[in-house]
């Protein structure tokens, strides 16, 4: 397989206008990711498809993640003028990244026995704008896992053919996959060793000292 | 016969009774019925329904308490007749929260609950948990280790293709027998499982580096009398179903799947490979130590139920040949990396994906760490679950009672679809 | 009847019994389960249902697709919340004598995924659950034995008096409310009249 930045160069020599930035994985190298934005994503996945020296006819796996708001600290080499010599200090800057739903789609090829691809695409926000393009009409397996994104993260797939909830019932209001979901308080006493729901059901205690 | 009375009174009598479904074959434009006692009624649309295509679609909820519907899945059908029109699955009646729940303990300790997957197939939930979390961290196996897993799983699909066919073929109404033959054969799976584990069902055995233990004394022998007893089992179960009248009819030319089809919604395991795409992660991705067991990967023709139903046990065979050889090579040495650290492990910040071939397809984990204890995003790829995107597309135009073995043939475990 | 006088009957070939034994015998050896499975421990519901357990030994092997034929309901796995309602409607229709298991860990208190969000925490907030077999999942003989508990408990009840089962007492509810899927949660969360947890029981209490 080519690597990533052949890929998207080849995809931005196909696909005029399109955004596709490889974002590095540290812990494993060959599983770097292609990010595209959610207008190029159809015919970006339509290319990666239909490409004879692609062939991404399978696409195995489609999962949302859900990036809170968050402050990445960054360390930077800058130069300062100390006692009159220039010297380069590393410095921690702190940098705000606005919270983001993302879908991840991992791509392989049956007929050329490659991959895995990975493409991503991103939510402008996490609150309003969760729109992203489906990759259904590509790949039908990406059918009832987009459902399931939906369903879970709150990304709405444009495109997609029947988004309904899937694992949740049809009335439930929230999405309960997010960082900040509030799980809903049903813990009641009970004598148990396990320090995770003891901590729950102590909400319910009576209080210390009264009656 | 002659002082019986006239069929067409005894018509009129029993259609007075029935609700409307049923009316006299009294219409001008069918021919006679040769044998009236016999043939005295068809079914018609009900008088007033316009004659469409499809006259008048019954509507059917099946599930999620169904007894043919392995667990609690169902399945909103809508009949024309006994002819399936259209059939949306429906989820989540098993939906334990194992991603959320994985994103709120340590890597060590997701390991049980990957057990409860595919509760079938415990052993090969846990390979391609820890496969994806050495690919994330980067160890290491050793060579004993990997042939313990090399084992395990092909016991666990030995056992799953076996518990597969018995509830296929009770589906099809054979009540009982092959599903206690096949009970029979998993029981001394689950022997072996258990001395191995200390579980019958639930086996976390498998650990990031290596496996939880080594064999107790005597294991290899006693798996390889189960082994050697294999090949004589199959042959008996091969020769009470393989050309029973009735598998044959319920089964050949029903829910016929293309590999393009296939290929495009994503099947994976013995499904895709019934419809003759040669894709098995065991020889693609040659994960473990595939690559020096000698075996076939055994292929369909025509992508029906019959296929489906051979192609698991020619895998059985297969799996016979891996395991005859990897309990005449195991090696000697550690099962376990003794550098790998289980408590307090703190992979760095990444993301990898792992997937083994499952018995039901390809079992993918997708973790992303971002440097604390616990993984940032945990996802269960489920077979089954993508398996079922089709079910669909294969069962229209059959009948509901082929529906309910079609979906038979996909092999679906609940535990893993909803998660 | 004095148990002399009966053992002395006996040995003369008269055998006696009680109307309240004849009928609890028969009704505890054939207690027909629904065929029911919601998840892992089902499977090993139907290993004792298998020839190495053989539940038939126990009059249980007649496992019947339609709770309307059935007896005794064993909740053999995690009862989700979107499955609970299900459960509740089933056991409705289930007829009088009938009688609930709660079979493994997730169908008594959640097991190991209580802290899941769709997950019941327990069966017995909805349903009268007459015994509880612990195990992740309970292995066949466990179940074997919960079943000869159970047999145990209908032979020992009365017919009459304060302790007889539930069906002959006329104003014993026989049905119970089914949940409705909420926004957020099952609403009712649970049924406080079946239903109340553990008091937490402070020792030294002022």
């Amino acid at each position: 397989m080519e690597t990533l930045e052949q890929i998207a160069a080849r995809i931005a020599a196909a696909v005029p206008g399109v955004a596709a930035s490889v974002e590095t994985n540290p812990a494993v190298r060959a599983q770097s990711s292609l990010v595209v934005g959610r207008d190029h994503a159809l015919a970006v996945a339509r290319f990666l498809r239909d490409e004879p020296g692609l062939q991404f006819d399978y696409c195995s796996n489609v999962t949302g993640v859900d990036w809170l708001d968050a402050t990445l600290k960054e360390k930077v080499r800058v130069k300062r003028v100390v006692d009159g010599a220039e010297q380069e200090f590393e410095e921690t800057v702190e940098r705000r990244r606005p919270g983001y739903l993302e879908a991840a789609y991992h791509l392989y090829s049956m007929a050329l026995r490659h991959g895995p691809l990975i493409l991503r695409q991103r939510t402008a926000n996490r609150v309003e704008d969760t729109r992203l393009a489906s990759l259904t009409p590509i790949w039908r397996s990406a059918e009832f896992q987009e459902r399931e994104a939906f369903d879970l993260f709150g990304i709405v797939f444009t495109g997609h053919p029947d988004l309904r909830r899937i694992l949740m019932w049809d009335g439930f209001a929230d999405f309960p996959m997010r960082k900040d979901y509030v799980e809903p308080d049903d813990y009641e006493y009970e004598p148990t060793p396990h320090d995770a729901v003891l901590e729950k059901a102590r909400r319910h205690y009576p209080v210390e000292g009264a009656a | 016969m002659s002082d019986a009375p006239p069929a067409t009174a005894d018509a009129e009598s029993i259609a007075a009774l029935s609700t409307g479904d049923l009316v006299p074959d009294e219409f001008p434009d069918t021919p006679p019925p040769p044998a009236p006692a016999a043939r005295l009624f068809e079914v018609r649309p009900k008088p007033g329904v316009a004659e469409s295509d499809e006259g008048e679609l019954l509507e059917v909820s099946i599930g999620p308490h169904h007894p043919s519907t392995h667990g609690v899945f169902r399945m909103d059908v809508a009949l024309d007749g006994e002819r399936v029109r259209q059939l949306k699955p429906v989820f989540g009646y098993l939906h334990r929260n194992h991603e959320k729940l994985g994103e709120s303990c340590s890597y060590l300790g997701s390991i049980p609950y990957t057990d409860r997957l595919d509760y079938f197939c415990s052993l090969t939930n846990n390979w391609a948990y820890v496969l994806s979390v050495e690919k994330l961290a980067g160890l290491a196996v050793p060579e004993r280790a990997e042939y313990l897993r090399v084992i395990a799983a092909e016991l666990t699909r030995v056992l799953n293709h076996l518990c597969l066919v018995g509830f296929l073929v009770h589906d099809m109404g054979a009540m009982g027998t092959p599903l206690m033959y096949a009970f029979r054969e998993r029981e001394k799976i689950l022997d072996l499982f258990e001395s191995l584990t200390g579980a019958r069902m639930m086996c976390n055995y498998f650990r990031f580096g290596g496996c939880r233990c080594d064999l107790p004394p005597g294991w290899v022998e006693v798996a390889q009398r189960f082994v050697d007893g294999l090949p004589a089992f199959l042959d008996e179960f091969e020769r009470l179903l393989n050309e029973n009248e009735i598998l044959l009819a319920r089964t050949q030319g029903i829910g016929v799947l293309s590999p393009e089809l296939a290929v495009n919604a994503g099947v994976t395991g013995p499904m895709l490979r019934a419809s003759g795409v040669n894709y098995d992660l065991r020889k693609v991705d040659r994960y473990g130590l595939y690559d020096r067991f000698p075996f076939r990967v055994p292929l369909g023709d025509h992508g029906d139920t019959y296929d489906r139903y051979m192609i698991r046990i020619l895998e059985m065979r297969e799996s016979h040949k891996i395991l005859t050889q990897a309990l005449r090579d195991l090696p000697a040495g550690p099962v376990i990396d003794p550098k790998a650290k289980l408590r307090g492990f703190r992979p760095k910040a990444g993301e990898a994906y792992g997937r083994i071939e499952a018995p039901k397809g390809e079992l993918g984990f997708y973790l992303i760490s971002d440097g604390s204890p616990n993984p940032y995003r945990y996802r269960v790829r489920p077979p089954s679950f993508v398996n079922l995107t089709i079910l669909e597309d294969m069962c229209l135009g059959h009948t509901l009672a082929d529906a309910v073995v079609i979906l038979g043939s996909v092999d679906i475990v609940m535990g893993e679809v909803d998660r | 009847m004095d148990e002399g006088l009966r053992s002395e009957l006996s040995k003369q070939g008269v055998f006696t019994t009680t109307l309240q034994e004849l009928y609890n015998w028969g009704r505890r050896s054939s207690v027909w389960p629904l065929n029911f499975g919601l998840a892992c421990c089902a499977i090993e519901m139907i290993a004792a249902s298998m020839s190495r357990w053989d539940i038939a030994r126990f009059g249980a092997e007649v496992f019947r697709p339609s709770p309307r034929q059935a007896d005794l309901m064993i909740v053999a796995g995690t009862v989700t919340k979107k499955m609970a309602p299900m459960v509740v409607r089933l056991y409705n229709q289930m007829p009088e004598p009938k009688y609930v298991i709660a079979m493994g860990a997730c169908a008594i208190s959640g097991g190991p995924f209580k802290q899941g969000y769709n997950v019941l925490k327990g069966i017995d907030r909805y349903l009268p659950v007459d015994l509880h077999i612990p195990g992740c999942p309970p292995k066949p003989e466990a179940l074997l034995h919960g079943i000869m508990k159970l047999q145990e408990k209908i032979a020992a009840q009365p017919l009459t008096g304060d302790g007889r089962p539930r069906h002959l007492q006329a104003d014993a509810p026989a049905e119970f409310p089914v949940p409705a899927y909420g926004p957020y949660d099952l609403t009712p969360a649970k049924n406080e009249t079946l239903w109340r947890p553990a008091a937490l029981e402070r020792q030294n209490a002022a």
